[in-house]
């Protein structure tokens, strides 16, 4: 088996499982949000139960509007204050958690061989852990919540090898991007795809969490990296549960695939997603001339500390061009006190960017940094349907923290290499 | 469980934030979010599903987001039925889940066309045609999935099954 379908086979407490088997899983942990949990907690109610099957394996956290933006979105956060209150939930509010996805891992709730759903769709992000994580939508929210048990169809898997070293400015987002091209929006329906060889094992877990997260965005059910002394060493101080033995989370040499793919990153370049589909992907070589009138970084993708550090290495001592505007978004309490600490919202704010509170901000067009008709956005985060970011005849680029910070001195898609080379 | 009606087609890789934006998504009320079902791509849209309609759609149907706001905005505005070459699997289980029934048919988007009469038979796992006289095979449902539609969503579904024990 592979390391998704052992995960699976022990939350149906099953030996073995195949591909398109369906299974009645165990979840252990599930999180819902503040756009997704409303329906969820009616949802639960009219099933006529009156207490969560168990209030420890339940997070609520608020992240999509907030602070409120408006007082539709603030009485839906009461009702889940409530709701957390009166069921002993844990709930993450304004100014003590950040995005969904990265308060799960940092807070210690994603667990290697766990089997995790939240009703947001980039949930699959925690399996840059080891965990098998899915995204489910609100009233199968509310079935967990009473039940504990989601019937899952086990995933063919898709492996993905990956070699080679990163040149300066290439990211895993540009190599996450580059997949999505090449394999399509719907190549990876009802899929599970493991990332595994060399240059993944020389990856941070914030590198694992952007290529995991995305991995939606060509259909998948789950992304997965099997893990390791990295996993180890970003839990330490996370948790003090005990962990499964890692080499029980190894996928087996004889583990089939419906289909291998083999990468280097070598010669990979800067990529961007068009619009509107992300999988209209070209390296920034052969963009050609784009203004932008408005640069993103932040999102579950790549509001992290090394995405933030990334751009501030780009940002310092430069500014960004009239014009332009700049939103950066740490994605969590956490990465918002340490770019403090390490001086990076300085570099941010003396280069003309506004640094906002951790939120999902921008990204889906329903809070704050919205876009006009005819504008344009570069951003971090994972999507670039039409009227994601606000108007329906406004176009989003997705790039990696590098080419945004680039682009927003340059008042266009920029690779970040080229800027560094104009200026020597 | 069958359903009757006439078509409204879209392409591929139809998201779920042309299905509804995400500013809307504070409205709880699923009336409300009808009023924007297909906003992205046809602000007509609400207006002619009125009657009764089968939306057509391309493959990957329902992809992005995971917010179930998407097929309860489109069943409220009088989608019957989805018929796509295939479905994002998030947007699948929530249709099913809210009791909007969804059915993967290939080669649907070259046969079917705009304003066609179908009738969608989910036990048969077959599509008649009306318009053009042809019948369609569709991959069938497991039956516990058309147990979670007749029961009109997985939460009456879980009430019956939660009083049975």
């Amino acid at each position: 088996m592979n390391i998704s379908e052992k995960i699976l086979a022990k939350a149906s407490g099953k030996n073995v499982v195949h591909p398109r088997e369906i299974v009645d899983a165990n979840v252990d942990m599930i999180m819902v949000h503040d756009l997704t949990g409303p329906l969820a907690v009616e949802a639960f109610k009219r099933i006529g139960v009156d207490h969560v099957w168990d209030n420890k394996k339940i997070v609520i956290i608020l992240d999509h509007q907030v602070p409120a933006e408006s007082v539709k979105a603030a009485e839906l956060h009461k009702m889940l204050r409530k709701f957390a209150k009166e069921q002993n939930i844990r709930l993450y509010d304004v100014g003590k958690g950040g995005i969904c996805h990265q308060v799960m891992p940092e807070k210690g709730h994603v667990l290697p061989g766990t089997l995790i759903v939240g009703a947001d769709s980039h949930t699959c992000t925690y399996g840059a852990l080891g965990a098998f994580a899915t995204g489910i939508g609100s009233t199968e929210a509310a079935a967990v919540f009473a039940t504990g048990k989601i019937w899952l169809k086990v995933p063919e898997a898709i492996r993905i090898n990956v070699k080679g070293r990163f040149q300066k400015y290439v990211t895993s987002k540009d190599l996450i991007l580059s997949i999505i091209g090449l394999v399509r929006a719907d190549g990876a329906i009802y899929k599970s795809v493991e990332f595994a060889g060399p240059a993944i094992r020389g990856m941070s877990m914030a590198g694992r969490m952007t290529l995991c997260n995305m991995t939606v965005e060509m259909g998948a059910k789950n992304g997965i990296v099997e893990p390791d002394e990295i996993t180890r060493k970003f839990l330490e101080g996370r948790t003090d549960k005990p962990l499964e033995p890692f080499e029980s989370l190894k996928s087996d040499a004889d583990a089939s695939y419906a289909k291998a793919m083999e990468l280097d990153v070598t010669g990979l370049e800067p990529q961007v997603a068009c619009p509107s589909s992300v999988d209209n992907v070209k390296p920034v070589s052969e963009l050609g001339n784009v203004p932008i009138e408005q640069a993103f970084v932040g999102s579950c993708t790549n509001g992290r500390i090394e995405d933030l550090r990334l751009a501030a290495q780009i940002l310092k001592d430069r500014t960004i061009k009239n014009g332009v505007r700049a939103i950066v978004i740490p994605a969590s309490q956490e990465v918002y006190s340490q770019a403090l600490r390490e001086g990076l919202i300085e570099i941010f704010a003396d280069a003309g960017a506004i640094v906002c509170g951790s939120a999902c901000g921008p990204c889906l067009g329903g809070h704050i940094g919205l876009l006009a008709s005819g504008e344009t956005c570069v951003s971090t985060s994972n999507r670039n349907f039409i009227g994601r970011m606000g108007s329906t005849e406004a176009n989003v680029y997705l790039a990696s923290p590098a080419t945004v910070a680039a682009s927003a001195i340059t008042g266009r898609i920029t690779d970040p290499r080229e800027l560094e080379a104009s200026e020597t | 469980m069958k359903v009757t009606g006439t078509t409204i087609k879209f392409g591929d890789n139809i998201d779920t934030d042309v299905i509804l934006p995400g500013k809307h998504l504070v409205l709880m009320d699923p009336k409300d979010l009808a009023k924007h079902a297909m906003k992205g791509l046809d602000p007509a849209f609400p207006e002619k599903a009125q009657k009764g309609i089968i939306v057509v759609g391309g493959k990957n149907f329902g992809c992005g987001s995971s917010r179930e706001q998407a097929p309860l905005a489109l069943k409220y505005a009088g989608v019957q039925c989805v018929v796509a070459e295939s479905f994002a699997r998030i947007f699948f289980r929530n249709a099913i889940n809210i009791g909007l029934p969804v059915v993967e048919c290939k080669g649907v988007s070259a046969v079917v066309e705009n304003g066609d009469k179908l009738v969608v038979d989910f036990e048969a796992g077959e599509i008649q045609n009306l318009s053009k006289g042809q019948s369609l095979r569709v991959n069938k449902l497991p039956s516990f999935i058309l147990e979670i539609l007749s029961d009109g969503g997985l939460i009456d579904n879980l009430r019956r099954r939660l009083n049975k024990k």
